[in-house]
């Protein structure tokens, strides 16, 4: 699925905010992401990943910036994030599941502190930008 | 049956008791139509669904967002069996309305979002995870007596 340019200007925008808080916003979301779904903590045995935990907030930190890179290179997502895909199918191995997941609390954390941007169209864009992310950190998986 | 922690039922509660059913129904559904436009399939009769503008100006989305909103509260108002508060709807999503199972989930999650647009703040983690149970158990429900 491709984006439209109304999409991206619509992801742009948000971004611009959302950059202004990367890294509580990247936290917040793994925050949510281990609460609602506790399975996903599998992952992260060695992390101390409790609320506030350096490790949490440097772990966000590393997530919003891999999708910033994605923004900012929209036009070439693949490119953008080709080593970060590898490391996903080689090393991480993170079942695809789990990028609908951390999708879905990405957008609980962006709607709860810009509610009034966060409109159904740049809902809609945004959507499908971290569906596209999430393909693009699983098409090598096999 | 799902068991229900008592702080489970009061996050629940809290945020339900300060909802709009009419605008929350409605943005809900409308947010379903456009960020999953596959999902209009299902609502040919309704008129004009041809941009995000028409589909949350749409009269017949808004009251039949309201209506499945409504319909929520049933369930939380008998959290200790919502398998059966929903079985005749499970029934009819089945035999006459032919929806995939799926759509339950999606919208679920569209809810999820509507909330913490709206609560921002107050939709703490714990508060979504409370609210993540809810409306899966609601999908698994409405799956239940498909056949």
């Amino acid at each position: 699925m491709t984006l439209t340019q109304a999409e991206k200007a619509a992801v742009a925008t948000i971004w611009a905010r959302v950059a202004t808080q990367a890294d509580a916003i990247g936290a917040e979301s793994l925050e949510r992401l281990f609460s609602s779904y506790p399975q996903t903590k599998t992952y992260f045995p060695h992390f101390d990943i409790s609320q506030g935990s350096a490790q949490l907030r440097g772990h966000g930190s590393k997530v919003m910036n891999a999708i910033g890179e994605a923004v900012k290179n929209i036009d070439d997502i693949r490119g953008a994030l080709a080593k970060l895909s590898e490391l996903h199918a080689y090393i991480l191995r993170v079942d695809p599941v789990n990028f609908k997941l951390l999708s879905h609390c990405i957008l609980c954390s962006v709607a709860a502190r810009y509610p009034s941007d966060f409109t159904p169209e740049v809902h809609a864009a945004w959507d499908k930008f971290l569906s596209s992310v999430s393909s693009v950190l699983t098409e090598k998986y096999r | 049956m799902v068991h229900w922690s008592a702080e489970e039922k009061q996050l629940i509660a809290s945020i339900w008791s300060k909802v709009n059913v009419e605008e929350c129904g409605a943005e809900a559904l409308a947010r379903l139509l456009i960020v999953y436009p596959w999902t209009q399939r299902f609502f040919a009769s309704f008129g004009n669904l041809s941009s995000p503008t028409a589909i949350l100006g749409n009269p017949k989305v808004r009251a039949h967002g309201k209506k499945v909103l409504t319909s929520f509260g049933e369930a939380i108002k008998n959290l200790d069996n919502i398998k059966a508060t929903y079985s005749k709807l499970s029934e009819l999503h089945c035999e006459k309305l032919h929806v995939d199972p799926e759509n339950f989930r999606l919208l679920g999650d569209i809810l999820i979002i509507v909330l913490a647009s709206h609560f921002a703040r107050d939709f703490t983690p714990a508060c979504q995870s409370a609210w993540q149970k809810l409306v899966s158990v609601v999908a698994h429900a409405l799956a239940r007596k498909y056949h």
